[in-house]
Formats: structure tokens, sequence, C-alpha cells
């Protein structure tokens, strides 16, 4: 597999957050906040992480497999997925627009590459993932699942029972990440419903927890995710905790649940636009 | 044994009394020997849903998820993406209205190859009573785009039903229920989704049936007979896709419906009859199906009784449809 340097993943992401601001500023609808935040993941986890195969098929034997839970981080899982090469780029001028494969939330619907379940609905993804982590069990495929939730998104039960059936049955080769911001619609996940300590729950589960203190750093997410997949294979499935800055990238939009589901205007995708270098084309 | 008297009617001997559940469990006993994609999954009911043999021949692909209903389905339609071709067994009413979203989603949606196996469903689950007596899950799952639902009669077609949906490629729900019912359908007969099952001819009223239903069409029919009453009596066992064919050219023969299931009249197999007729060929229908109620705790004949899903109502439904024609 052909390693991206930091300096082009960084490039890389600022291209992707330049997309998102876009499409979501073209059909002013959107969640641009939390993708932003996990742009430098998707960004590391595509470009570096994942064995790939080229092309796209449903079973995906043979390779790593993501899914994204929090599927109204759609725009940065748009982004980049036609940058790795699973549509073309300027697919991503039909986001949310009629007879579009980008529907508002992921889906297999439209037969969209690169994307293996609808999402949206929150808190169903585990459950997924740890089925086709069984799945490659069953297969005696070596690779790996990969998942991404959202923090907020932990607050919807079915979430447990999948942290309680994974560990209880050892599915080893699972790296479940969870988007730590702190924020979702209605504020910060402390004042909407406090989580309390997402470490030592995961860890009172029987998970093997990692932290990524500076989720949105290309070179602690590549080393961090690095260590996660180090301590797969041993009997326990791996959580993530990616420390990030929801509206990572756009100053106005950090620091703050305002732009979870909210488009920039004109002058405000100006702005956004300045902060991020046009390093690959614009689609 | 019962046998329905041979007068111009076709006959239909009652091998001995079985449970539906136990057709599923001997079917997907018979997938696990012949289909290797074939994988199972239980929310702690594997005594109840009849896997037994399956968890005892095929552990490995045999997945215990405990009392975790939205996780299963979660973890179903994971396990199809890598090849697998799951079968989900709970009761019906863990299996459908507990799970929704999950189904919507994660299944129907997202077109995920699920077989959603449900046990226990209707009045005859007995004496546990309106928590778990769902008379709703027909509706709820017919209405998801691409849901096939399947309500099948006795042990022997429960068990065709369950090795032909794993053939099928795409979420199909498949209800059956716990009490013994009589088992008449030819042990060779291979379930054909989506086909309508003429069990008699008829001319004067058609009798279109589901589950375990269909049992009670049969002896309505004789005792109509008798009566000089010539009724056809069809088994619709594929409740989505319906066979609006068979319906509409029986209804024009005949004149008049009367449908019969273990369900609401609201969002069952009536109403669905209902719409074909409605749009190809007007005709006065009677429903047979609980009306707008939860159940209660009792045997499965008192409540059969009560609610009227039995031969008697059949037959008093077709007094009445027929003076409407």
């Amino acid at each position: 597999m052909e390693m991206n340097s930091v300096k082009e993943l960084e490039n890389k992401v600022s291209q992707v957050r330049r997309d998102i601001v876009r499409m979501v500023h073209k059909v002013n609808s959107g969640h641009p906040g939390g993708s932003l935040g996990c742009a430098e993941f998707f960004v590391a986890l595509y470009q570096n992480i994942l064995h790939r195969k080229p092309g796209f098929d449903m079973d995906g034997i043979g390779e790593d497999i993501f899914f994204l839970s929090n599927g109204h981080i759609s725009p940065v899982f748009y982004s980049v997925l036609a940058r790795s090469g699973y549509f073309p780029i300027e697919e991503l001028n039909t986001f949310r627009l009629l007879d579009s494969r980008l529907q508002g939330h992921p889906t297999t619907h439209e037969g969209l590459p690169g994307v293996r379940i609808a999402s949206g609905s929150l808190g169903q993804g585990m459950s997924v993932a740890i089925g086709a982590a069984q799945a490659k069990k069953l297969n005696k495929d070596k690779h790996l699942i990969y998942s991404l939730h959202g923090d907020g998104e932990l607050q919807e039960g079915q979430n447990w029972e999948a942290i309680l059936y994974a560990a209880a049955k050892k599915v080893d080769n699972l790296i479940a990440t969870v988007d730590y911001n702190g924020q979702q619609i209605d504020g910060a996940t402390n004042d909407v419903l406090p989580m309390g300590n997402l470490r030592a729950k995961f860890e009172a589960f029987g998970w093997e927890v990692i932290d990524i203190d500076k989720g949105n750093d290309v070179a602690s997410i590549l080393e961090g995710l690095a260590q996660a997949k180090s301590k797969t294979g041993k009997g326990k499935p791996v959580c993530v905790l990616l420390h990030t800055v929801m509206g990572n990238g756009v100053d106005f939009m950090m620091h703050t649940h305002a732009w979870h589901g909210k488009a920039p205007n004109d002058a405000q995708l100006a702005i956004a636009l300045a902060q991020n270098e046009e390093t690959l084309g614009d689609y | 044994m019962a046998t329905i008297k041979e007068i111009n009617m076709k006959k239909y001997t009652d091998s001995g009394k079985k449970d539906t559940r136990s057709g599923f469990g001997a079917g997907l006993d018979v997938l696990g020997e012949k289909n290797p994609k074939v994988v199972a999954l239980c929310a702690d009911l594997i005594g109840s849903l009849k896997m037994d043999n399956f968890v005892k021949n095929h552990p490995e692909r045999f997945f215990q998820i405990g009392i975790a209903e939205a996780n299963m389905i979660g973890i179903a339609a994971g396990l199809t993406i890598g090849g697998k071709i799951p079968f989900t067994g709970t009761f019906a009413n863990f299996s459908t209205g507990r799970v929704y979203d999950q189904i919507r989603q994660s299944v129907a949606y997202s077109g995920k190859n699920v077989k959603i196996c449900a046990s226990h469903a209707g009045l005859t689950l007995g004496e546990d009573g309106a928590t778990h007596q769902i008379l709703e899950d027909i509706g709820l799952m017919k209405m998801l785009p691409g849901m096939v639902v399947i309500n099948p009669c006795d042990y022997n077609q429960t068990k065709a039903a369950t090795i032909a949906i794993a053939d099928y490629e795409g979420p199909v729900y498949l209800r059956f229920g716990r009490p013994a019912v009589a088992n008449f359908t030819p042990e060779d007969q291979v379930f054909e989704i989506g086909k309508a099952l003429h069990l008699q001819e008829g001319s004067d009223v058609t009798i279109l049936a589901t589950g375990h239903l269909v049992w009670e069409s049969l002896l309505a029919a004789e005792q109509l007979h008798e009566k000089g009453i010539s009724a056809e009596v069809i088994n619709l066992h594929t409740i989505k896709p319906l066979d609006d064919e068979a319906i509409i050219a029986s209804v024009k023969k005949t004149g008049c419906v009367v449908t019969a299931e273990e369900h609401n009249i609201i969002g069952g197999l009536g109403e669905s009859v209902a719409r074909v007729l409605a749009l190809n060929h007007p005709a006065p229908q009677e429903f047979i199906g609980t009306n707008d109620t939860f159940g209660e705790s009792g045997t499965p004949a008192q409540l059969m009784e009560k609610y009227g899903l039995n031969a008697a109502a059949i037959v008093k439904a077709v007094g009445k449809v027929m003076k409407r024609k």
C-alpha cells in the first residue's frame, strides 16, 4: 500500500474541508460541524490505514471495511470517498439534490460505491459493524472492521447492547472510533445528557481503549490508529476515543454546536474557503 | 385425525397436530445441512423457536445474542456483508414492533438479505397475554418497501417456506405460531413465494385466508357445503407480494369475499385484498380478524372463539357477505 506523508494528508484535509463547506452551502442544508471535526480522521483512514481492494463490492471480502454510524456527517464521508476513487469527484455537486446518489444521509439504496449500510437514524452502526466482523471471522478473512460513532450517539441504548456483546463474544477484529467532540444538536453533551467517563465505561464492558488526544492532528491519528490495530486479535474489541473539535479548520465554526446542522451563507463560505487552501482542485 | 368430508370437494387430512414453529426449526435444520451461507441468530429463545438442532449441529454458525433484539437485527444486517444469509429468531412482537427502526434502516432500506423469523404471533400465543400477542406485525412489515411477508398455515408449509426463503435474495418476514394445529399441506409441496394456493374450488364466495385461519376456512367451507353454499378457499400464505391475479380471478367468479387472519383487520391481509379489489374489481368483503383491540390471557381456543377467529365466525361472515352481493 502506498503511504502518503503527513504533509500530503494535510493537503488532502484542506481540500476535503473545502468540499464540505461548499457542499452544504450549495443546498443550504447538511451537517458541516461534525464533518469538519472528522476530516483528518477520514483522510488518514482512507489514505493510509484501510487495506482496500480496487473497485467496490458489497461483501468486502479480502479488504478492511469501514462503517459510518453517525450518518449525518455524510459530507466528509462523500468527499473522502470521491477523493479516494470510489466515484467521480464531480458527483459531489449533486449532494442532497433530487435523483442523487449522495442522499442527505448515506445509503446503499442508490448504489453509491463505498457505502455498505444506510445510517442516519442513530445508534445502529455498531451492531452492523459487529455482524460484519463476525462474518469476516466465519470467512477466515483476517482484515479488520472500522467504524465511527458520534459521542452523543452513544446515548442510544442499542450501542450498549452492542458494546456488551462485542466484548462477551471476543469480537477482536473491530476498531470502533468515537468522535469525542463533546457537542450535540442541543448543546454540549455535558449539558444535554452527561455520559461520564467513556473510557471507564468501555473498559468496564471489557474493551481495549485508546485515546487520541489530538484528534485533529494527522500524525497523532496515524499513530493512534496504528496502536489500535496492534491491539486487535487479542480477544478484545478496540475503542478509539478521538478527541476532536467540532467545526475544526473553519474558525467561526469551531468549539460550538451551532454549526452541527447549519449551512454557511455566501459571506461565511468565502471566509471558510479563505482559511483552507485549494490543494487538489475544487470539484 | 380430522377429515373434511368429500362431497365434490377436495379432501384434506390432518396428519397430526403440530406447531408451525417446529416447522421453522425443521426447515432451519435442513438449511444448516444444505446451505453453508445460512447462519442463525437468537435473542434468548432457542427452545421456543425450536432452533435447538441448528445450534447443536452448526454451533459455529449460530449467534446467541442475549435479550437484545435491536442488536440482533443490526448484527444480522452486518453478517450479510460477507455473504451470509442470517435467520433471526424471536417472538413476533420482539421481531417487529420492538425493532422497527432497526429493520427499516439497517435491513429494508439497506436492502439486506436478512430473514426475520417470528414465532408466537397473534392471539394463539395464549396465556402470556397481550404484551406478547402482537396483532399488528403484518401491517408493520408489509409497509416496509421491499419487505416480503409470509404467514404459512401449518407445520409442513412453514418448513417449506423456511427452506424457500433462503433462495430468495432480499429481506423477508416469516411469521408463525406457538400452538399445535392441523398439519395438512403435503410434505413434498414446494413453497413458491407470492403464489396463492387454491384449496377448494367454489362459485358462491371466495374465502382468502392466511396462517392458522386457513384450516378454519377449510372447516368453514365444509359446513357451508352442507348448507348448499359453494365456497372457494385460497391460502394466501404470502401477504406481500400479494397474488393479485388469483384474488381478482376468484372474486370475478364468486362476486364476494371473506378474508381471514389472526391479526388486526386494520393493516392486515384483508386491507391488502380490499386495495386490490378496489382497484380492479370492487366487491362486497367481510373481514375476519381482531378489530382494533389488544388480546388477553386465555387458551388459544378460548381466544380464537372470543375474538371470532374460527370456522363458525367465517361461516357467519359468508352469510353476511353473500347478502350484500
